[in-house]
């Protein structure tokens, strides 16, 4: 039957090619027959390889960005690149979370001692560098880890998948890699906007509290916070957002918490500003609002904001500027920058709504502060 | 990983070599056979090696451009930054590029209008979108 299909598959006719051409096709089907999945796996391989070579450049770059802004600002006495690659291993172990009860305080605790660990390691790399750029090398470091995380773990699966040769586990690895190259993509294209100290998306809503706390006096706040006082629509608002213009989120729950706690807990009405992802399809930089807690991160700010705001039933509303993760930490798009705009006249008008005249009020710009002062 | 010697590697790994000449070689007879069959007046027979041929030839090419692609050198996209400096009193706007220690609200420069100091009103990048 085989024979008499093959018979009907156009060729060169009766001669020694026609037959040629019928045992190439006839061994086209058998090849094809046994060998599909495997010819399969070596496609999707292929593809995996181009990734790989994609981010061991990402990831090389990192990490000659971080010795180079190293040598450039924090000029060290020996070669710093044996300690950057040091850090470029660093691991953190998440506390155990089978008894879930006070798990918060101690993630926190963890975030405090990296931070800390992050901050000293960028000091001993760079001892002539200033607060802010000490904090822009710690995120330039804090770059080139995640940038070497994708690639070893893509690399990890990669090299597993060979091993096993298992279709699955290339599979799964084929499905999620443009998901995971369009966050390396995005890292790289952070490198840059950190190591000069470039405002990023992310800093959307600390710029939007930096231009309602101009010309006011500000003071600290723990953790790494500022606060201004500022009359607002008839109202006083205590306007806050990270220390600038070093690269730095700070701890906006305990400096909300603060605020709170030092006005009794009298607060009419808490307006948080953040940036946020955008579902595919949206303009970078449109501007939405809703209620909660709107902050991003492993939770602890939020928990701690939620805590105290439920203990003295202060509602809190949110303002977001939408933009996409490429957007967040790469350079501040135009269309961002020129939402704070628009977002401050959304904020006039939701205070004006949702609170009486000669109430206090709290605005929180929430995100990373690089690039912007106060 | 400091030991590691960058050098850019062209790795075509000889099997994918092989099958790419072999489907030239192949692609090659069959367009001289269709040509013979043309000749001999077997104008169907000549259609279907010519398109054997053809296939064949495209093929090659195709697999070919794909070994080039791959070793095609990886860039990171340069994203230029603009920095606007913007006089508070009489407003008067300086657009530049952007350089090392610029941040938002830094003050710069005197005014070259009313000799007022000025400062940075924003940094930001322009994206022109792929259509």
């Amino acid at each position: 039957m085989l024979t008499s299909q093959v018979n009907q598959i156009p060729t060169g006719g009766d001669n020694i090619i026609g037959w040629i051409l019928q045992i190439a096709w006839l061994l086209f089907f058998v090849v094809f027959m046994f060998y599909s999945q495997r010819i399969q796996l070596y496609i999707m391989l292929r593809e995996i390889e181009g990734s790989i070579s994609k981010l061991k450049h990402f990831r090389d770059e990192g990490r000659k960005s971080a010795v180079q802004t190293i040598k450039d600002i924090g000029k060290p006495e020996g070669d710093p690149t044996a300690r950057v690659d040091q850090f470029l291993e660093y691991f953190t172990v998440l506390p155990q979370s089978m008894d879930p009860a006070g798990i918060v305080w101690k993630v926190e605790h963890l975030l405090d001692v990296m931070d800390e660990r992050f901050k000293d390691e960028a000091k001993i790399m760079a001892p002539a560098a200033d607060i802010a750029q000490t904090k822009n090398i710690e995120l330039t470091l804090e770059v080139a880890l995640d940038l070497n995380y994708f690639y070893k773990v893509v690399r990890h699966f990669y090299i597993l998948g060979k091993k096993t040769l298992s279709l699955y586990v290339i599979m799964q690895l084929q499905m999620v890699l443009p998901l995971i190259m369009r966050m390396a993509e995005a890292y790289s294209g952070a490198l840059k906007a950190v190591t000069f100290g470039q405002p990023i998306g992310d800093g959307a809503g600390a710029l939007v509290a930096a231009k309602l706390m101009q010309g006011y006096e500000k003071r600290k706040i723990p953790k790494d916070c500022v606060v201004a006082t500022v009359p607002f629509e008839e109202r006083t608002a205590y306007i806050i957002k990270a220390e600038g213009p070093g690269g730095n989120v700070g701890k906006p729950g305990d400096a909300i918490k603060q605020i709170i706690e030092e006005n009794d807990g009298k607060i009419a009405n808490i307006i948080m500003i953040d940036a946020g992802e955008k579902f595919e399809g949206e303009e970078p930089g449109e501007v939405a609002e809703g209620v909660g807690t709107i902050i991003g991160g492993p939770g602890v700010d939020q928990f701690k904001i939620e805590e105290t705001t439920l203990k003295y039933k202060i509602p809190v509303n949110a303002i977001k500027i939408k933009e996409d993760i490429g957007d967040s930490i790469s350079p501040m798009r135009k269309e961002i920058s020129d939402a704070v705009t628009v977002a401050i006249d959304r904020i006039k008008r939701v205070v004006r709504e949702r609170s009486k005249e000669g109430d206090t009020i709290i605005i929180a710009g929430i995100g990373n502060t690089i690039g912007i002062g106060q | 990983m400091s030991n590691e010697v960058e050098k850019p590697r062209k790795r075509i790994s000889y099997l994918f070599l092989a099958i790419i000449l072999v489907t030239l070689a192949s692609s090659a007879v069959a367009l001289y056979q269709a040509l013979n069959e043309y000749d001999r007046g077997y104008v169907g027979n000549g259609n279907s090696l010519l398109l054997i041929g053809g296939s064949g030839f495209a093929l090659s090419a195709y697999m070919l451009f794909q070994t080039r692609r791959k070793t095609m050198r990886l860039e990171i996209k340069e994203q230029p930054v603009i920095t606007t400096i913007q006089c508070k009193k009489c407003g008067f706007k300086n657009i530049r590029d952007f350089q090392r220690g610029d941040y938002i609200f830094k003050e710069t420069d005197p005014c070259p209008k009313c000799n007022e100091k000025m400062s940075v009103a924003s940094i930001y990048r322009e994206v022109e979108e792929k259509h």
